[in-house]
């Protein structure tokens, strides 16, 4: 393991959060992650009836991830891309709900006005840049995009969001050589969830820490335990601080599960059910958070109940503007094909 | 005896040389290895080594000669202790007689002559180039009437011009685009410190810098990804592929990743950047570095695609695409590059995307072409005035948007369509001009339209086989005949 700035060499310690958190954070992250988890189920719910089409990868399980990196990242600032696995990377940066799931919808009111779907959405204004559906497609994009923020001196960092089975495509390595060629401002963020669709990591990749897979190009790289928000915002910091400071990128590792199949027509026979069950019953990122709330006396149990009706609420609106939103006009066919200059 | 030292040939494309300065005097004894003068060719400066050992005898052509067609003797090697006579004859080649069998030439026999005749005649060339190994016998480039032919179906420019090669043009719209707006970048293989593999990018490093004109590693997948990427972030790359071959590597960002995210983004996130480089059957290079991409990119909407000929549709073109807020594939031609046209003075001047160009007018058939090409369709026409026929040319410049209400107002007066391309035949852009030529102007027919296209076949090697891939005058000739009912 290649890990240059810290002698650590597992997952990182856990912070105690009482020294490093205040009660807003803990319960900010609580509230962002619980919305992503309850948006998932609904569009999960709403894809059963019929209502969304398709390709639907959900990311219930890794919401720590995502959470804990925008509790990183300067959000006016830096940018952030990812794959189709892109549902809570949109809510995590502040975009509606409601555009977010009108757009699984295929509706007018949708991000892409429909014309994107669950894998292809965008805000500029948020500096979210995609939703990328061919696998690692994002990750010479993120490095791109890396560049445009050394060469407009912006100060902005693009954390670029990857999969474990991404890791074994070549534009990775080609990215990681530019990227450390010119110390760009990138985060590479490898949310390993431990199955690249139906294939586990034993059976995908020659070496499992894919982490470190930034040693040959002399890029730092660590395992962060991708279910533990505050690590995963401590880890973030650091590999943040690095690509800001101009010494060119990270790799986090982030340890992740997704409780779901790889989209929603997955069986998921590769994995047995009780291996699910028991990440959900020991490593849940938002039950963490809850007890932490709870043992830290940072709010109350009917604290705690506001924000999940409040969450509910949201996403109950976001699930009833995405049913109402009318479908795209016939015209829309042949608008933003180009450009009109 | 005494052997002739010839200009050589310094890469696939060069058809002519300067000797910057020797490096040995008249009467020096040269080993086999020892550098004799520098040679600057299109490209770069070369040196040029002795083969053989002997005594550098008479230089023939000084420092500072210019312009020396490849194979032309430049000085004479001499054996120790002989003396050059005149009389060995080696100075008296063959040139002029060349040159009258060419005028002479009839166009029955024109392909064949071509493969065995250096075209320095001038009705062929406009730059002397008579080396036998030159690709430019299967292009024979135009005499100056041709390429100064004032625009037809465009407002004549009234102001100054210039003479430019193509690649100096190319080199011209980079530089005032990259003056003129900071966003805009310059990012490939070789592009700066080498200053293109194809010396596009000559002095652009000096003038702009590291950051602004930036070599990579030999990674194109990479290199179209994070062009992507910083066309996203607020920039205008332009990407220079060293050959559109190697673009095949980058095929899925230009195709997913540039073309397809305007819309995907329903209008939010457009791509606005440039991917360039020379397309098309290049010399003697085989199947993987000669091959004409012109229908793959075409074929895919939210990308504009252009193809320029001349110097003034480089530049011209060259500098919408810049401007332009979409991703542009733009198919240069290595063999185009060394070609001289006019050209306007006018940092302003450019060519807007999608409008064709008739290059010249005629009224019994209709010669659809782009870059290369349309040297083969312009040659095929002076010929076929011979027979009586008028060929009207059209250079198409843009291919997606193809212009084709110049191609039907064009077939609608001729009533006879031939088009040429390089490319494959099998859903070609031929293919899809005679789609449109028989849904719009069916009535208008009075022939099938003829596809003139590179044959269905990988490029070979072999020079004989080449040249016969390759669409030629001849071959157009036969065409517009055909379509004539001649």
């Amino acid at each position: 393991m290649f890990q240059p700035k810290t002698k650590n060499k597992s997952t990182k310690p856990m912070p105690d959060p009482t020294n490093v958190l205040s009660s807003e954070e803990l319960t900010r992250y609580y509230r962002e992650m619980l919305q992503i988890r309850r948006f998932e189920e609904k569009a999960g719910q709403l894809y059963g009836m019929g209502l969304i089409q398709g390709f639907c990868h959900l990311y219930i399980g890794q919401e720590a991830v995502v959470v804990g990196m925008q509790a990183a990242a300067k959000r006016q600032v830096d940018s952030l891309i990812t794959s189709y696995r892109d549902h809570g990377h949109m809510l995590a940066t502040g975009m509606a709900p409601r555009g977010v799931m009108a757009e699984l919808t295929g509706r007018k009111g949708g991000y892409s006005k429909g014309k994107g779907g669950s894998m292809h959405m965008f805000s500029r204004e948020k500096k979210f840049f995609g939703g990328h559906g061919i696998v690692a497609a994002q990750v010479p994009i993120g490095t791109g995009l890396g560049l445009a923020h050394q060469y407009n001196e912006d100060g902005g960092v693009c954390m670029t969001y990857y999969g474990d089975g991404a890791a074994n495509q070549g534009q990775v390595y080609e990215s990681f050589n530019m990227a450390a060629l010119w110390k760009l401002p990138v985060v590479y963020v490898i949310e390993n969830n431990n199955y690249g669709m139906g294939t586990s990591v034993s059976r995908a990749s020659a070496t499992h820490e894919l982490y470190a897979r930034g040693t040959g190009f002399g890029i730092p790289g660590v395992r962060v335990d991708g279910m533990d928000v505050v690590a995963v915002k401590a880890a973030g910091e650091i590999a943040l601080n690095h690509a800001r400071n101009g010494d060119g990128p990270y790799i986090l590792g982030m340890q992740t599960y997704r409780y779901r199949g790889h989209s929603m027509s997955d069986p998921a026979q590769y994995r047995t059910r009780e291996e699910v069950s028991q990440v959900r019953a020991e490593r849940d990122p938002i039950d963490r958070v809850r007890q932490q709330i709870i043992d830290g006396k940072y709010a109350s149990g009917a604290e705690i109940k506001i924000i999940d009706d409040e969450v509910k609420a949201i996403i109950a609106d976001a699930a009833e503007f995405a049913q109402q939103s009318p479908e795209p006009e016939l015209s829309e066919l042949y608008t933003d094909v180009l450009v009109e200059a | 005896m005494a052997t002739p030292i010839l200009m050589p040939a310094l890469s696939p494309t060069m058809t002519e040389g300067t000797i910057s300065q020797w490096l040995k005097n008249e009467g020096d004894t040269v080993v086999s290895g020892d550098l004799l003068a520098e040679i600057e060719t299109d490209k770069a400066t070369m040196e040029l080594e002795a083969v053989e050992e002997g005594i550098l005898g008479i230089i023939i052509k000084p420092a500072g000669s210019e312009g020396i067609p490849v194979n032309e003797p430049i000085a004479i090697m001499l054996e120790h202790g002989e003396e050059y006579s005149p009389e060995d004859g080696l100075l008296t080649t063959s040139q002029n007689e060349i040159s009258e069998t060419n005028q002479n030439m009839s166009r029955e026999n024109l392909a064949e002559k071509k493969t065995d005749l250096p075209p320095s005649d001038d009705s062929f060339s406009n730059a002397g180039q008579d080396n036998p190994s030159s690709a430019d016998q299967i292009y024979p480039t135009l005499k100056s009437k041709n390429t100064d032919t004032a625009p037809i179906n465009e407002p004549e420019y009234a102001g100054p011009t210039t003479t430019l090669t193509v690649r100096e043009a190319l080199c011209e719209a980079l530089a005032e685009e990259m003056r003129k707006d900071e966003k805009v970048f310059l990012i490939g293989e070789e592009v700066a410190e080498y200053e293109g593999a194809y010396k596009v990018s000559q002095g652009l490093l000096k003038e702009f810098g590291p950051k602004r004109v930036i070599d990579t590693p030999i990674t194109e997948h990479g290199i179209a990804g994070v062009s992507v990427g910083a066309a996203f972030g607020g920039l205008k790359p332009v990407v220079e592929f060293m050959t559109f071959n190697f673009a095949m590597q980058a095929m899925d960002h230009l195709i997913n990743s540039a073309a397809k995210t305007l819309y995907m983004s329903g209008g939010q996130m457009g791509c606005p950047m440039v991917f360039r480089g020379p397309n098309g059957a290049a010399a003697g290079v085989a199947a993987q570095h000669s091959q004409c991409y012109a229908s793959w990119f075409a074929h895919v909407p939210g990308l504009k695609v252009i193809s320029p000929w001349s110097s003034a549709d480089a530049k011209g073109l060259l500098k919408s695409a810049i401007r332009d807020p979409n991703p542009i594939i733009c198919l240069e031609n290595e063999i185009l590059y060394g070609q001289s046209f006019e050209l306007p003075i006018d940092d302003n001047f450019t060519i807007p995307i999608g409008k064709a160009k008739i290059e010249k007018i005629g009224s019994d058939v209709t010669i659809v072409a782009y870059s290369s090409m349309v040297n083969c369709a312009l040659e095929a026409a002076e010929f076929l005035v011979e027979e009586g026929i008028g060929a009207e040319v059209i250079n198409l410049r843009s291919l997606r948007p193809l212009d084709t209400e110049c191609i039907i107002n064009s077939l609608k007066k001729t009533n006879r369509l031939v088009s040429v391309e390089e490319g494959w035949p099998v859903a070609g852009l031929g293919a899809e001009i005679a789609a449109i030529a028989m849904e719009k102007a069916f009535d208008y027919l009075d022939a099938p339209v003829l596809r003139v296209t590179g044959a269905d076949v990988p490029m070979p090697y072999a020079r004989n086989l080449e040249t016969a891939y390759l669409p030629n005058a001849a071959k157009v000739i036969d065409a517009a005949k055909s379509v004539c009912y001649r």
